[in-house]
């Protein structure tokens, strides 16, 4: 039913609707109100035969969700940002167990200095921890994304993050189609694990290995990622079947059929960049987008067969490798081995700069005339960073960065944008 | 016709002999039909005071659950000892996750457990001293607040002995270890620092506490099966020696656990929510330097010569643990020892 609601709403009724088994969380904007509204369908009875269980630390969110998965039970967790990383290790070590758990990540930028607003820098620092990990454009495909997900997961027995833009989706209200629970149960079959604690068939899980199998264990857990690579179209086709509309996939094209330009893309601000690109179709260049839905597995193949043709790739990213670069445009430029065009790395929006159509605008021009520099820092305040470097060079105890920063700019939380 | 004399007890050990109980007052281990939960074979160090209480914890565990159990280890020797891939030991359902997440992991196999209706099958955590003290106290405290159905257990040999004995809030003062080393002015660990897990558990008030020794295997067995009887947040912290990281010989960890025990240097008690409700005696106190002299992390309290002020200090501990704990009765004038128990019950 379409329903005009908050991108949190939505996931959390979708959420409920694939029937998880244990819910654990811990509060961190901007995921809290997804955690909160499901409480609450477990306290009212809604969500029946699910546990929610409040737990001390991100950290033992993802424990709590290992354990509960490992006995058999659907389980979804979220966090987003700090918690994401408060709860590294077992990130790790659930896909290296194997446990499908599904977590929803509510993107947002790394401290310090803390910041709520939104980048991938959390979702970028576990890209090698062995999860699946799925970006969504809109809220309709945050609330789709998961009802694939949980379906993906078990039938690889590997966890996945679905990744949304943290208060530009989140918390933005949508109409958004949320089936019934009869469509998704026809779509997600009961959870039936590979492995699970049973006194009636024990077994151990989570032994030590050795050099003598090691190796094989991980290429092992790459070899599902690359079936991964083609059970995402197929789940997304057969989701298109079910449920009347496109959602997924391992990435979307938009107006790339004969361009020269070739945006790439993660989350919400392709909006912004289709947009951009209209009206730059209007005024004749030949500029189309490709969005990655999939950034693990990533779908080497099929980025390189949508850019073979065109002339330049311009990888616009919300995340940034301090002392490189960029991150999605590395992986971009693997998918071009073949392709000898030049590839722009933007980075942009991070901690929550706006992405706005004027930026995207000039920048599209400026790498149409091949004028872009490798590392572009989109609406990059040089003065800002001048002054600094300048008082760097001249008083030993310069202070704190970030503050210097902010008594430079004078107005403090007005200038989010 | 003279009188030969019965012997009651085990030599040294005032434990009862067990064919001479009835069968239901039997332990565990005597029982032909124990589980071997931690079955032999595995690679603990000869006299490995976790490998025993573990194998005594475990089976009681399986007993008195009617073998419907499932276990979360913390990385440690425990772990590491079991279960080198894939020749494990654990004849139970078992998974080890992370060195500070069990008592989490544990919640999960519980919640999941309780959702699908099989409430019959219980949960074990358990881990060493540095898994439980240490890095994994935030999410054992965790479970304890939330009152998880899980029993939580502790094998607490006072040091990270499976990276090479290294100092962990359980390792007592004095002690020497790989980073507490025997030099200087007050060599070994500093006095003053440190935290007592049991009481920290019984201030959460959760139902069941206890301690035990593996030199008490009896006492241990009915701990575990008191605390499968209850549900919610159990734990239980067992002392086992390390002969590896204590410098003591094989064949004498249950002989230092029970000197331990008899010097007051650990308590063995049990509280139900928050209160004490059982502490057992100590028959006949001894000095703390009989406990202390055959331990070579200790050695350096008395050679090349004795620090008195450190003995005088540890002596004061266990003096205190018998005031707090009352672990020893102010006996009646002319009255016997009491008598040994012998069936479990204390
Ligand atoms: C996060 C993390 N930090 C450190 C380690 C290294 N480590 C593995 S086992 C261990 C010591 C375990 O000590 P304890 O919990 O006391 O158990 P024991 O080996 O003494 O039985 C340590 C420090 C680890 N595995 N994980
Ligand atoms: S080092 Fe200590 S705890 Fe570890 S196996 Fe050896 S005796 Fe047991």
């Amino acid at each position: 039913m379409l329903t005009q609601c908050e991108g949190s709403h939505a996931v959390a009724a979708t959420v409920a609707l694939c029937r998880p088994e244990v819910i654990c969380a811990y509060p961190i904007s901007p995921q809290t109100h997804i955690v909160e509204g499901l409480s609450e369908m477990v306290r009212d009875g809604t969500l029946q035969h699910c546990e929610f269980i409040n737990v001390e630390s991100e950290f033992a969110a993802m424990s709590v969700a290992i354990g509960s998965s490992a006995t058999g039970a659907r389980s979804y967790t979220a966090t987003a940002s700090q918690g994401l990383l408060f709860m590294a290790e077992a990130v790790w070590n659930a896909s290296g167990l194997g446990l499908p758990i599904v977590m929803t990540l509510a993107n947002r930028a790394i401290g310090a200095p803390i910041n709520i607003w939104n980048d991938h820098t959390d979702a970028m620092s576990m890209r090698d921890a062995g999860w699946l990990q799925l970006f969504a454009e809109n809220n309709q495909e945050a609330a789709d994304l998961h009802i694939q997900a949980f379906r993906l997961a078990e039938e690889l027995s590997l966890p996945i993050m679905v990744c949304m833009d943290g208060f530009i989706l989140t918390h933005a209200y949508e109409g958004v189609d949320i089936p019934t629970q009869a469509q998704v149960d026809a779509y997600l079959p009961p959870y039936e694990p590979r492995q699970v604690l049973d006194p009636r068939d024990p077994v151990s899980i989570g032994a030590m290995v050795g050099p003598e199998a090691f190796t094989e264990v991980r290429y092992l857990a790459h070899a599902k990622q690359m079936q991964a690579l083609e059970l995402i179209p197929q789940l997304a086709e057969e989701f298109q079947a079910q449920f009347g509309r496109a959602s997924g996939g391992l990435i979307r094209t938009y107006r790339t059929e004969d361009a020269q330009t070739v945006v790439v893309a993660l989350g919400s601000v392709l909006g912004t960049i289709k947009d951009t690109i209209d009206d730059l179709r209007e005024e004749g260049h030949k500029i189309g987008v490709l969005g990655i839905t999939s950034f693990r597995p990533f779908p080497t193949a099929a980025i390189g067969e949508a850019v073979r043709y065109c002339e330049r790739v311009v990888v616009v990213e919300k995340s940034f490798a301090v002392g490189v670069g960029g991150i999605v445009s590395r992986d971009v430029r693997t998918a071009m081995r073949e392709h000898p065009h030049p590839i722009y790395a933007v980075i942009a929006g991070l901690g929550g700069r706006a992405i706005t159509k004027d930026s995207l605008h000039q920048l599209f021009l400026t790498a149409m005339d091949d004028k872009l520099e490798a590392l572009t820092f989109l609406d990059l305040d040089w003065n800002a960073v001048n002054r600094e470097l300048e008082r760097e060079r001249t008083t030993r105890r310069s202070g704190p960065i970030a503050e210097n920063l902010l008594r430079d700019l004078g107005v403090v939380a007005a200038r989010v944008g | 016709m003279t009188a030969t004399t019965v012997k009651f007890y085990q030599t040294g050990t005032h434990t009862v002999g067990n064919r001479l109980l009835d069968p239901e007052h039997r332990s565990v281990q005597a029982d032909m039909r124990r589980t071997n939960s931690l079955n032999s074979g595995h690679r603990a160090c000869q006299g490995c005071g976790e490998a025993l209480g573990a194998r005594y914890a475990i089976d009681a565990a399986m007993q008195a659950t009617d073998n419907q159990l499932i276990a979360a280890n913390a990385t440690g020797c425990l772990e590491v000892f079991s279960t080198p891939y894939p020749e494990t030991s654990w004849q139970i359902p078992w998974i080890h996750s992370l060195f500070g997440n069990t008592a989490a992991v544990a919640t999960g196999i519980a919640a999941a457990l309780r959702v699908k209706g099989r409430t019959e099958v219980r949960v074990v955590a358990q881990g060493g001293d540095g898994g439980t003290t240490d890095i994994g106290f935030g999410c054992l405290s965790g479970m304890f607040e939330r009152n998880d159905d899980v029993l939580y257990i502790c094998y607490d040999n006072e040091a990270y002995m499976n990276t090479g004995v290294q100092r962990s809030s359980a390792t007592p003062g004095a002690a020497r270890t790989a980073t507490t080393p025997a030099v200087g002015e007050a060599p070994g660990n500093v006095f003053g620092q440190g935290k007592s897990l049991p009481l920290i558990a019984m201030a959460h008030e959760i139902p069941y506490v206890a301690t035990a020794i593996v030199s008490e295997l009896r006492d241990l067995e009915a701990k575990v099966k008191r605390a499968m009887e209850i549900r919610g947040a159990r734990y239980i912290h067992i002392f086992v020696p390390c002969p590896l990281g204590w410098g003591t010989a094989s064949n004498q960890t249950i002989h230092i656990a029970r000197l331990a025990k008899e010097t007051g240097i650990f308590p063995v008690i049990a509280a139900e929510h928050g209160e004490l409700t059982k502490v057992s005696k100590i028959r006949k106190q001894l000095p703390v330097e009989d406990y202390l002299k055959p331990q070579r992390r200790f050695a350096h309290l008395f050679s090349p010569t004795p620090n008195l002020a450190a003995i005088a200090h540890i002596q004061a501990l266990a003096d205190r643990n018998i005031r707090r704990f009352g672990l020893i009765d102010a006996a009646p004038v002319g009255a016997v020892a009491s008598a040994p128990t012998g069936a479990g019950d204390n």
